[in-house]
């Protein structure tokens, strides 16, 4: 398994590089370093040569992929490209545009992303699961149909819908809970409740759907029939046999989320006044800081992949015919 | 299984209530902040967009000033009261008047002709005895050495915030402060947005640059003492006096030192923000700014709140006990001769959408707010005279509406360097008048603005010295005065002028071809359609043909460098309460195209520009009125923008918020605001009474929807022959 770890680990390089090369081309099209040094500078009485100095103290006076200037490997190294991205692969994310140590607002920005997102993911999960079993266990009667009506509902519904709605009803009118804003300590539970629960409800419509759609499939296998046969109760069938057979697809899904939960939730996050990385990236497409947006590309990128071993190591956990070579 | 599955959820939703009751506590449930602060003196406000810079070397945004505002202190302030606005002392014991000196240094008299000023030195005075707020980088040890000026790697570990450091010191503000920060303006590393500007007036200033950078370059990086080096235009006279040398004439000069660029910073202070260790804990200058001001940043988590409380060292001030006619009924002198601040701690917490920063401010948890389109017809409604006034909902909350025309202008710009739309020809000036008045910014104003706002009807906005109101100050050109209020020209009008340009029904008379005009924007989402449309059907009003070409910040900055857009639309919010401030956006030189200047249309006209020489330099009254006036008159025989609107700004404050007045030149307003905590805890918790019964009924729908459901459970048990084992476990 080792070896498989390692093997799976180097093929990340190439994909990270590739990330990375085409995150340096999508935002350079758009934004060139002139640009850049404007929209840190400002918009009054900005002069060229202020620009070009932003521009030296920043590291973007050089030329973006090919140095023809430069003489031996400094045509490829005595770039842009290879000035911002050879130190992401050790992790050091260098600073943003305003100065501030990207690794360290990461890592602040990290927790409460966190926070709620931990929450939605156990708690949603399992009430999908436990609502798609109900559905499975009572197939083709009323409550299956009522169920699966209620899933196209709340697929149906936008997210912001969620939000909002949530806000004016428990917030607003029924005073509850804070409208938005976050708290350290124990104080962060009256602000993270109601979107934690607005996080799961929207969630129920395509989770339950996922997973009834998946114990159909099982409850039809000759092992489920064998148990019934022996006069297990259905829901021991359920519980015992059918959830643990459902297990890979339901993983499948699953573990390639978590890692990604430290990224955060742009929408909620915003509306919710929640300081976590969700808004992170977006806040810095539009101040075009290049140095930031790389950071979140690539920690995404390393954590997709993460999430895809994650989930391969998962399988065999949960179905020892799987061998990882 | 079933049975630990439902000890575990009974478990879990018990730990939910004891959690949301413990975070809960006393009080309203929804409210944002601790219970313990309820009954304090403390500002609640919100911001949707963190600032970048607190340095006040490198800040310059709105959002920004609203904190380095109420830390730094600049000599000089706004009057808060008084219209039109006036300069008065802060730091300084005086507002200082310039003396000239000739080429050869020599002081001339006040009334010298402006061929033999060579220089304008501005002494300025500071009062002993102010302090700056308690920090870190004054602390000393008992032999008088800085405890925090080298920081080991020991001391660094158990750093994270400024409040980490135990010891803190202060002391006296002296006229060094201000020198330093004046060459800060232009370190290489700091970027400061107006050393580009300041260069070109404070003597000696961009050979300071160059010599900064030679030795940052010898240096190779690192803290670079300022003090080792010497600024020729910036003179330390005594321990509370300097001077600044100035260029010329430049009486503008003044109003920059009412700005944070100008407040003092000690060096110190930079030397300490300088340590590597800091830098690599974002603990900057630019994050934790040090001043002498009313208040001190003590939180900065811009992700989240950041909160200023009351500086303990502050050197005192009074709430004024004048201002303008009006001001005493209004209540606004009610405070008159109070030391302030009047508030002790203003928590700003971080709201990036509009709906629930609304919320909270009508749930009273934020005390003042701005009118958002979503939320407009819910707090104003329009008289028929055209008055705003507050709906009854807001009435009976005690919630008050300020209006004020902001400082500002937004236009239209023709690029008078096109070969359509542009140049000095009759014939291009009638197409522009003809364009000027088809767009009818009244209707504009309406729709898109909720009435927030006044045709513009010259580059003056209302505030600013040389802007006249009434029948004299419309623009004949666009309006008639008809029954005692200006009314737009009719379209017949603009189709005479078209004509008279050679388009005739909107065709070029020569070519017979449609006369197609393009406007250049960045605006191109679902949000700008409905402008765009109406601005399309403004135009076809005069049979002319819009073209818009959305396109992207960064492009349409680059169209307007080069000169190649043909309209656009701009805005301009001015620095300083001077006309010199919006003439120079008019004025041949600051061209944008080949010159990178402000003036966006590259409106040149030798007349204006040599009128604009002759204005900038007189002082307020009737000589500089009649030179405005004969300025004004040129721009709107040019017409090269269409003049647009003026803004008007609706705030919101409730009725426990006291001393509001716009002031949009002010930004060190927050000391003179008051607040009455009893009020605001009293109506906040009639207003957020807990209403818990829909979650009865919820539980209700609940129960009654799976109770179904757990009947044919047990049904289809019966059905099975199988009996349900109370244990959950197999039968």
């Amino acid at each position: 398994m080792l070896a498989y770890i390692v093997r799976r680990s180097l093929y990340a390089i190439p994909i990270l590089i590739g990330v990375n090369l085409l995150t340096f081309w999508l935002f350079f099209v758009v934004n060139s370093p002139d640009d850049m040094a404007r929209m840190q500078l400002g918009m009054k009485h900005v002069t060229p040569e202020a620009i070009e100095r932003w521009k030296a103290d920043h590291g973007y006076d050089k030329p973006l992929l090919y140095n023809a200037e430069a003489g031996g490997a400094g045509k490829f190294t005595d770039t842009i490209f290879f000035d911002k991205s050879v130190s992401l692969f050790v992790f050091d994310f260098g600073t943003a545009d305003d100065g501030r140590d990207i690794g360290y607002d990461i890592r602040q920005r990290m927790w409460p992303s966190l926070m709620l997102a931990i929450p939605v993911f156990l708690i949603g999960l399992l009430v999908n699961i436990t609502f798609a079993l109900l559905m499975a266990f009572f197939r083709a009667t009323y409550v299956d149909y009522m169920g699966v009506v209620l899933c196209v509902i709340l697929m149906s519904i936008s997210a912001l819908f969620y939000i909002i709605g949530g806000q004016y009803l428990i917030s607003k009118l029924m005073h509850l809970v804070p409208i938005s804003g976050y708290d350290g300590g124990l104080s962060a539970f009256k602000f993270l409740i109601l979107p934690v629960v607005i996080g799961i409800i929207s969630g129920i419509g395509a989770g339950s759907r996922w997973y009834r759609t998946i114990f159909l499939e099982e409850v039809n296998k000759d092992y489920v029939r064998t148990a019934r046969a022996k006069g297990l109760p259905e829901r021991v069938v359920l519980f015992r046999h059918v959830l643990k057979n459902a297990m890979i697809p339901i993983l499948t899904g699953v573990v390639v989320t978590i890692p990604m939960l430290f990224m955060g939730s742009l929408i909620t996050e915003s509306f919710f006044g929640i300081p976590g990385l969700g808004s992170y990236t977006i806040d810095a497409i539009r101040a075009q800081d290049f140095g930031i947006v790389r950071a979140m590309v690539f920690l995404g990128s390393v954590l997709y992949i993460l999430g895809l071993l994650l989930t391969d190591l998962s399988y065999t956990l949960v179905d020892p015919r799987v061998r990882l070579s | 299984m079933m049975r630990s599955i439902q000890r575990s959820g009974q478990w879990a939703a018990l730990c939910a209530v004891a959690l949301l009751l413990a975070a809960c506590g006393e009080g309203a449930w929804n409210d944002p902040y601790p219970h313990s602060e309820a009954t304090q003196n403390i500002y609640y406000s919100s911001f949707a967009l963190r600032p970048k810079h607190l340095d006040p070397a490198r800040s310059y945004s709105s959002n920004e000033i609203v904190f380095t505002g109420q830390i730094y202190e600049p000599p000089l302030q706004y009057h808060y009261l008084k219209r039109p606005y006036a300069l008065v002392p802060l730091t300084a014991s005086a507002v200082p008047e310039p003396w000239f000196e000739d080429a050869d240094g020599k002081r001339l008299p006040a009334d010298a002709p402006e061929a033999q000023i060579a220089h304008s030195v501005y002494e300025i005075h500071i009062r002993p005895g102010i302090r700056y707020q308690p920090h870190p980088a004054f602390a000393q040890d008992a032999e008088g050495r800085p405890l925090y000026a080298q920081l080991s790697d020991a001391q660094l570990e158990k750093i994270d915030t400024l409040g980490d450091f135990r010891e803190t010191g202060s002391r006296e503000l002296v006229a060094a402060d201000y020198v330093y920060q004046i060459k800060r303006l232009a370190h290489p590393r700091l970027h400061s947005p107006i050393y580009g500007l300041m260069a070109e007036y404070i003597v000696g200033l961009r050979d300071y640059a160059e010599t900064l950078n030679a030795a940052l370059d010898a240096q190779d990086g690192g803290h670079l003492d300022l003090t080792r080096y010497d600024l020729s235009g910036v003179e330390l006279v005594d321990r509370y006096t300097y001077r600044i040398r100035i260029k010329g004439l430049y009486p503008q000069f003044i109003y920059w030192l009412a700005m944070p660029f100008f407040a003092p910073v000690p060096p110190e202070v930079d030397a300490f923000y300088a340590q590597p260790g800091l830098q690599a804990k974002n603990i900057t200058l630019d994050w934790y700014p040090v001043g002498t001001g009313p208040f001190m940043l003590t939180i900065n988590n811009p992700n989240r709140q950041m909160v200023m409380v009351r500086n303990p060292n502050f050197h005192g001030e009074t709430y004024p006990d004048e201002g303008e006619p009006g001001d005493r009924e209004a209540g606004l002198l009610a405070d008159a001769g109070r030391p302030m601040p009047f508030i002790d701690k203003a928590v700003y917490s971080l709201e990036k959408e509009g709906i629930p920063a609304w919320n909270k401010f009508l749930q009273g948890y934020y005390d003042a707010s701005g009118i958002g389109s979503d939320s407009f017809d819910q707090a104003v409604q329009i008289s028929g005279q055209g008055e705003a006034t507050l709906t009854d909902e807001m009435r009976a909350k005690g919630i008050q509406l300020v209006t004020g025309v902001a400082t500002s202008i937004y236009y239209m710009g023709f690029n008078m360097t096109d070969p359509v739309v542009g140049g000095d020809s009759e014939r291009a000036r009638k197409l522009r008048r003809a364009i000027s008045i088809a767009i009818d910014y009244e209707e504009f104003i309406s729709i898109f603005q909720n009435g927030r706002g006044i045709p513009a009807q010259g580059p003056l906005p209302p505030g600013i010295f040389g802007y006249v109101e009434g029948k004299d100050g419309i623009n004949p050109y666009v309006y008639d005065w008809v029954d005692g209020k200006p009314k737009r020209k009719p379209i017949s009008e603009a189709k005479r002028l078209l004509a008279e340009a050679g388009y005739p029904d909107g065709r070029d008379a020569q070519t017979g071809k449609p006369l197609l005009i393009h406007l250049d924007t960045t605006g191109g989402g679902p949000d700008d359609k409905a402008r765009m449309d109406w601005l399309r059907k403004q135009f076809a009003r005069i049979d002319l043909q819009l073209v818009i070409r959305a396109t992207d910040y960064n492009r349409f900055q680059e169209k307007m460098r080069k000169g190649t857009a043909q309209l656009f639309q701009w805005g301009w919010n001015a620095d300083y309460p001077d006309p010199e401030n919006f003439f120079f956006l008019l004025y041949g030189p600051n061209a944008k195209v080949g010159k990178n200047g402000e003036n966006a249309a590259n409106y040149a006209n030798p007349e204006f520009d040599r009128l604009f020489q002759r204005m900038k330099n007189l002082p307020n009254g009737p000589e500089r009125l009649a030179v405005i006036n004969q300025m004004v008159d040129i721009v709107r025989r040019d017409a090269p923008w269409v003049w647009g609107m003026n803004p008007k700004q609706f705030s919101l404050f409730h009725g426990w918020y006291h001393n509001v007045k716009p002031n949009f030149m002010a930004n060190n307003t927050l000391k003179y605001r008051r607040i009455d905590p009893e009020l605001r805890a009293q109506l906040r918790a009639e207003w957020n009474r807990p209403v818990v019964w829909p979650l009865a009924l919820i539980a209700l729908a609940l129960v009654i929807g799976l109770l179904p459901a757990a009947l044919m459970y047990r049904r289809k048990l019966h059905a099975r022959g199988i009996t349900p084992d109370p244990r959950g476990g197999n039968p």
